[in-house]
């Protein structure tokens, strides 16, 4: 768990040193996408704790496309299902079966089912906006959305552990069976850390640092071939070819991290709710 | 090194620094996503999965009863049918038997008829040789006595002498033909 912030920070920071990189070495004439990009000019409400912006726009509209894909998968149900109707259930049932039920079991995985049906959806959705003509900003790629979510995972296994059993609950946690007692000295803390504090950071930090870097690297590779196309002397023109290549192979792996990282989110949520209601580790 | 490149590249905003708008319409988001879900979605998913759990087992069910329903006719026609063959079998005894009785009456009525048309036959013979004795008595006694008187001469007119006679003369033959038929 320690390794995850740390990569992605590097991450992070290779990206943006790459872009400064690039930035610098052509005389100035180019400009990479900055952080800038995650912080567009407020819209509506400005100077009110309600500002809305494009990034915040786009979050609505994935939200509601959300809901009409799911209102319209959903009207009217039949035991054999229409084609629409099937991939709507294959996408519940890839949440209810292979993350809710197989990770907490048949009673438990019900309880939790619509977080984690919330979580899969809403990460997945706002990810792929990151991908789709004009929003071309992943809902994800600020960090209140990641916050959100880390902070509802987070309570939630709190309190799915408490409401089981409290001291079973930081037993578990804290003191793993199996360990000497004078290691606890040791292991206590780290598990206190690794549990407690650091399994929101990661799942924010996570998330959001993937979907940053992806869209940097995407404005990059399509500013990067317009710059070349249209600006760049004689035949630099050619690397035009090369950073279309590149943002298209690029913009299909974004989806590939879309899907990732919104399983990897419902999935470590449904693995923190199972350790703390787990009987024993 | 994270620090010094986002403030390199940004210095008025920290990408890790969450804003309250983004926080209220984020949470905004999740809430309104996850009562569709709860309220709405999940509860009918499981409707459609309870009903087709119900449908499935229902198939089933009705599957047995026809499996079941079937056995039992099949054993009802196995009864039929071996009810029918004893049946059958009774009635082709019944029938050996009424067969065999039939025979024997008709051979006890034919035996009978025969004794009968026997019987009648030699009471019939007997009559006739009864009714030809007394015709032929009468008859060879007056030709006797009309070849006697025209022979003797003398009127046998007395009845009581001629029945003598005669009775003699046929006593005589019956026992010369006795005679006959002893030395025979």
């Amino acid at each position: 768990m320690l390794y995850a912030p740390k990569q992605e920070i590097a991450l992070l920071s290779n990206a943006v040193n790459l872009l400064v990189h690039t930035a610098t070495t052509d005389g100035g004439s180019f400009v990479g996408p900055s952080i800038d990009e995650f912080f567009p000019p407020v819209i509506f409400f400005a100077g009110t704790p309600f500002e809305i912006n494009r990034i915040i726009l786009i979050r609505f509209v994935a939200v509601a496309a959300l809901v009409l894909v799911f209102w319209l998968g959903t009207r009217s149900m039949k035991l054999i299902p229409t084609r629409g109707q099937s991939i709507v259930e294959m996408g519940l049932d890839f949440v209810r079966v292979n993350i809710a039920e197989d990770l907490l079991g048949k009673k438990d995985g019900r309880r939790f089912l619509p977080l984690l049906t919330t979580i899969f959806f809403m990460v997945l959705f706002f990810n792929l906006t990151g991908v789709i003509p004009f929003l071309n900003i992943q809902g994800t790629s600020v960090i209140g959305v990641p916050l959100v979510l880390a902070v509802v995972a987070y309570g939630t296994f709190i309190y799915a552990g408490i409401k089981k059993s409290p001291a079973k609950f930081f037993k578990n946690a804290l003191f793993p069976a199996g360990v000497p007692w004078f290691l606890y000295i040791i292991v206590t803390p780290i598990e206190f850390i690794s549990a407690f504090i650091l399994r929101p950071i990661t799942l924010t930090l996570r998330l959001l640092m993937n979907m940053v870097v992806g869209h940097l690297l995407l404005v990059l590779f399509f500013t990067a071939t317009q710059w070349f196309l249209f600006e760049a002397p004689g035949l630099f023109k050619v690397f035009g070819i090369g950073t279309v290549a590149f943002g298209f192979v690029f913009t299909l792996f974004e989806i590939l991290v879309a899907v990732l990282q919104a399983y990897v989110f419902a999935l470590l949520t449904a693995v923190y709710i199972q350790l703390a209601v787990a009987e024993e580790h | 090194m994270l620090h010094a490149v986002l403030r390199a590249a940004a210095a008025t905003h920290n990408p890790l620094l969450p804003a309250l708008p983004d926080l209220i319409w984020g949470a905004l988001c999740f809430i309104v996503i996850l009562f569709f879900f709860w309220k709405r979605v999940l509860p009918r998913m499981q409707k459609l999965l309870d009903e087709r759990a119900e449908a499935i087992e229902g198939n089933i069910a009705k599957a047995d009863e026809a499996q079941s329903k079937a056995e039992a006719l099949l054993e009802e026609y196995t009864a039929q049918l071996a009810e029918a063959r004893s049946e059958a079998a009774k009635i082709r005894e019944q029938a050996r038997a009424d067969g065999a009785k039939i025979l024997a009456e008709l051979k006890e009525q034919a035996t009978l008829e025969a004794a009968r048309v026997t019987a009648n036959a030699q009471a019939q013979i007997e009559a006739e040789r009864q009714a030809a004795v007394v015709s032929l008595r009468t008859e060879v006694g007056s030709l006797a006595i009309d070849l006697a008187s025209g022979v003797v001469g003398e009127t046998l007119t007395d009845d009581k002498k001629a029945q003598a006679i005669v009775d003699r003369f046929l006593a005589e033959l019956e026992a010369s033909e006795a005679k006959a038929g002893s030395s025979k």
